[in-house]
């Protein structure tokens, strides 16, 4: 049935963009803001280090940043497979 | 006009504006109750969640813990934020287009068992409740302060007012009430913090003076605050010094109990179509965001203003603060109001005029106590609490600026711990009363039923409160642990998984709420009752996680459990399977049935 692989393509391609999404989101918090901020020490920040920027303000604008990509991201995918709300 | 008058004026009138929208709403709206969000804006709705979302923790809390501690406590910030990445990504679309209106009733019906609903509403319950226990510290030091009388009368007075606004703010207008919180809580936090940074660094915008320059000393901001507190024995504040691990864990079991407490999924049931719920987390992010780029600012600068306040003279080689300065001065009036509430104290120990703060656990710091003859810290008592209240008098701010923050702290305070007090009566009088023990229960029944729970849920949390495990956001971080252990994974196994069935999610809600409430217990005493633990959250039971990290273990243990369960026990029925497959595509189940 042609509607069943459209939508399992659909919802392989979420899956996709969400692994994707989780990965940027993983790396900016547990990543820059903390695991990786020793190999950030040498970017200075207004008297401190980059990792500490990430940890402090820097991944709340990447989360909002992949919030809105999503949003736009899967409301096209949605019209692409013709699984949008009319 | 004193002080006191100017605080009743403000926490007044920004009563009065709530109430005021409540009954204009509820006058011009035919909608039903569970309905509030639909037809709303997305944009409106954010900020309304945005208001639902932001607590005593948020506001009160949050900013006085990253002060103390610095950088390590940064695990607030990106905990509280990076929940709705989850949130957004894994739950709020696919909720929304299973269309029903408690996580519970999702959880029942997905896994096809009165028992699992049950469950559900149980771990909603012990989660809500611990998150109002935090509500009710934070409750308890704004009206502390703000009638200028104790701690426990503070909190008591609170409860009442607490009550009261839950019964009548939570039945009708929720969501333009919350609206008007929300602007009420941001211009209260951001204000001040302006002003302060102003002072500080030039800087009207507070997120970027954090990282620009102090324009007393010319060098940068944090750069100035590492030399202060280093000077005076503590450890420096952009550096990392706790355990790497056991901040990893925090993090993510903050993260995942955001995108697993009711009281925030259930918003994105109210919203007209899936693609608005994508965008409404988004927007929600973006009002909290404000407050959150700015917490950080807030404690950095209140810290340095502390620090200074103790140490007038440029640092230690000029002496410390005076009593006679501190009971006379006019910028140490804070320290007296405070003094008042039981949370801020000081004591000359070494009868020498002069009240030093410094840290007297560092060896080199008892090394140079000895020689001045100081005899320990004298600033025996500074609650992490009173810190963002406290800081427009820190900072010597306007009298005004000092009552909108008195009316933005109670506006964060009330608006969850009414918004937490529904949860918990509707899941009691709704999910279990009528939906299990008598399903005949009259209208008239289900309501009391609802105001007795509320009652009983206050009178606990605020018995609680009096002796409360932590400071407000510490308290709240367990309400996260809990939510983390047991709702997140049963919603998320949920959506993407057809494997798991009903056995599988029941059994492992029940072993991720029960591991994480035991390994709370033993930490923080049983039922929260003081002097009952058996271990402390400075000597952990397993290595170095605390209890209010454990919420990522827990859920760890109910993804395997409900897995390892669901393996050996009978598959998913094909009609759930079904229902699955239709929850994750955004077109409406009629029009699905068209193919």
């Amino acid at each position: 049935m042609a509607d069943n692989s459209s939508n399992s393509t659909y919802w392989a391609t979420n899956i996709r963009i969400i692994l994707i999404s989780l990965v940027i989101w993983a790396l900016v918090s547990f990543g820059f803001g903390i695991l990786l901020r020793p190999l950030l020490a040498g970017i200075p920040v207004g008297g401190t280090d980059l990792g500490f920027w990430f940890a402090q303000q820097g991944s709340i604008l990447v989360f909002l940043g992949i919030i809105f990509f999503y949003a736009w991201r899967m409301n096209r995918l949605d019209r692409e497979h013709g699984v949008d709300e009319e | 006009m004193d002080q006191f008058t100017i605080n009743l004026l403000f926490v007044g009138a920004s009563f009065a504006i709530y109430i005021g929208i409540a009954i204009w709403a509820r006058a011009g709206s035919t909608s039903e109750f569970y309905a509030a969000g639909r037809g709303v804006h997305p944009v409106t709705n954010g900020m309304a969640t945005a208001a639902d979302w932001m607590s005593a923790a948020s506001f009160i809390s949050m900013a006085g813990l990253i002060a103390f501690t610095g950088y390590d406590n940064s695990t607030f910030l990106m905990g509280w934020t990076g929940g709705y990445v989850l949130l957004a990504l894994l739950l709020a679309p696919y909720l929304r287009k299973f269309g029903k209106f408690t996580v519970s009733e999702f959880i029942g019906d997905r896994f096809y068992s009165q028992t699992a609903r049950m469950v559900a509403v149980l771990c909603l319950i012990v989660a809500s409740l611990t998150y109002v226990i935090g509500q009710m510290t934070g409750v308890g030091v704004a009206f502390g302060r703000f009638l200028e009388v104790n701690n426990t009368t503070g909190l008591l007075i609170g409860a009442c007012v607490v009550f009261a606004y839950a019964v009548f703010g939570g039945m009708k207008g929720v969501t333009y009430t919350q609206v008007a919180q929300y602007v009420v809580l941001i211009m209260a936090y951001t204000i001040p913090a302006i002003f302060i940074s102003l002072q500080l660094t030039g800087n009207p915008i507070p997120a970027l003076g954090l990282f620009g320059e102090h324009t007393a000393s010319g060098e940068p901001l944090l750069a100035k605050l590492d030399a202060i507190v280093t000077e005076l024995g503590f450890r420096e504040y952009t550096m990392h010094h706790g355990d790497t691990f056991n901040m990893v864990l925090f993090t993510l079991s903050l993260m995942i109990g955001t995108a697993g407490l009711p009281h925030v999924i259930m918003r994105f049931f109210t919203v007209p179509k899936v693609s608005d719920a994508r965008w409404s987390a988004g927007w929600a992010l973006v009002f909290i965001a404000l407050l959150y780029l700015t917490a950080p600012a807030v404690g950095a600068m209140a810290r340095l203003n502390i620090s200074e306040m103790m140490w007038p003279n440029g640092g230690i080689d000029g002496g410390a603060v005076t009593v006679q300065q501190i009971e006379e001065e006019e910028r140490y009036d804070w320290m007296a109001t405070w003094q008042k509430t039981g949370l801020l104290g000081w004591e000359d120990k070494n009868g020498d005029g002069r009240i030093q703060y410094y840290n007297d656990a560092n060896p080199d710091m008892q090394t140079l106590a000895a020689e001045k003859g100081w005899q320990g810290n004298e600033l025996t008592n500074f609650n992490r609490d009173i810190l963002v209240l406290a800081n427009p008098e820190i900072a010597n701010l306007p009298g005004w600026v000092i009552g909108l923050v008195a009316a933005g702290g109670l506006a964060a305070a009330l608006s969850t711990a009414a918004g937490l007090l529904l949860a918990i009566s509707s899941a009691v009088s709704h999910d279990l009363i009528k939906g299990a023990v008598n399903p005949r229960i009259s209208e008239r029944g289900e309501l009391l039923s609802a105001r007795v729970a509320m009652a009983v849920a206050i009178v606990v949390a605020t018995y609680l409160g009096l002796n409360p495990p932590g400071f407000a956001a510490q308290t709240v971080a367990l309400a996260f642990g809990l939510a983390a252990a047991s709702i997140f994974p049963a919603l998320m196994m949920g959506i993407f998984s057809t494997r798991i069935n009903n056995t599988g999610a029941v059994a492992g809600m029940l072993a991720g709420l029960v591991v994480t409430l035991v390994y709370i217990f033993l930490h923080k005493g049983w039922f929260f009752i003081p002097d009952t633990n058996s271990f402390t959250d400075a000597n952990p039971l397993l290595g170095t996680v605390q209890s209010t990290s454990f919420g990522a273990v827990g859920a760890a243990i109910n993804f395997t459990v409900a897995y390892l369960v669901a393996g050996m026990t009978k598959a998913t029925p094909e009609e759930i399977k079904e229902l699955v497959e239709s929850v994750r595509i955004p077109r409406g189940a009629s029009a699905a049935q068209d193919h």
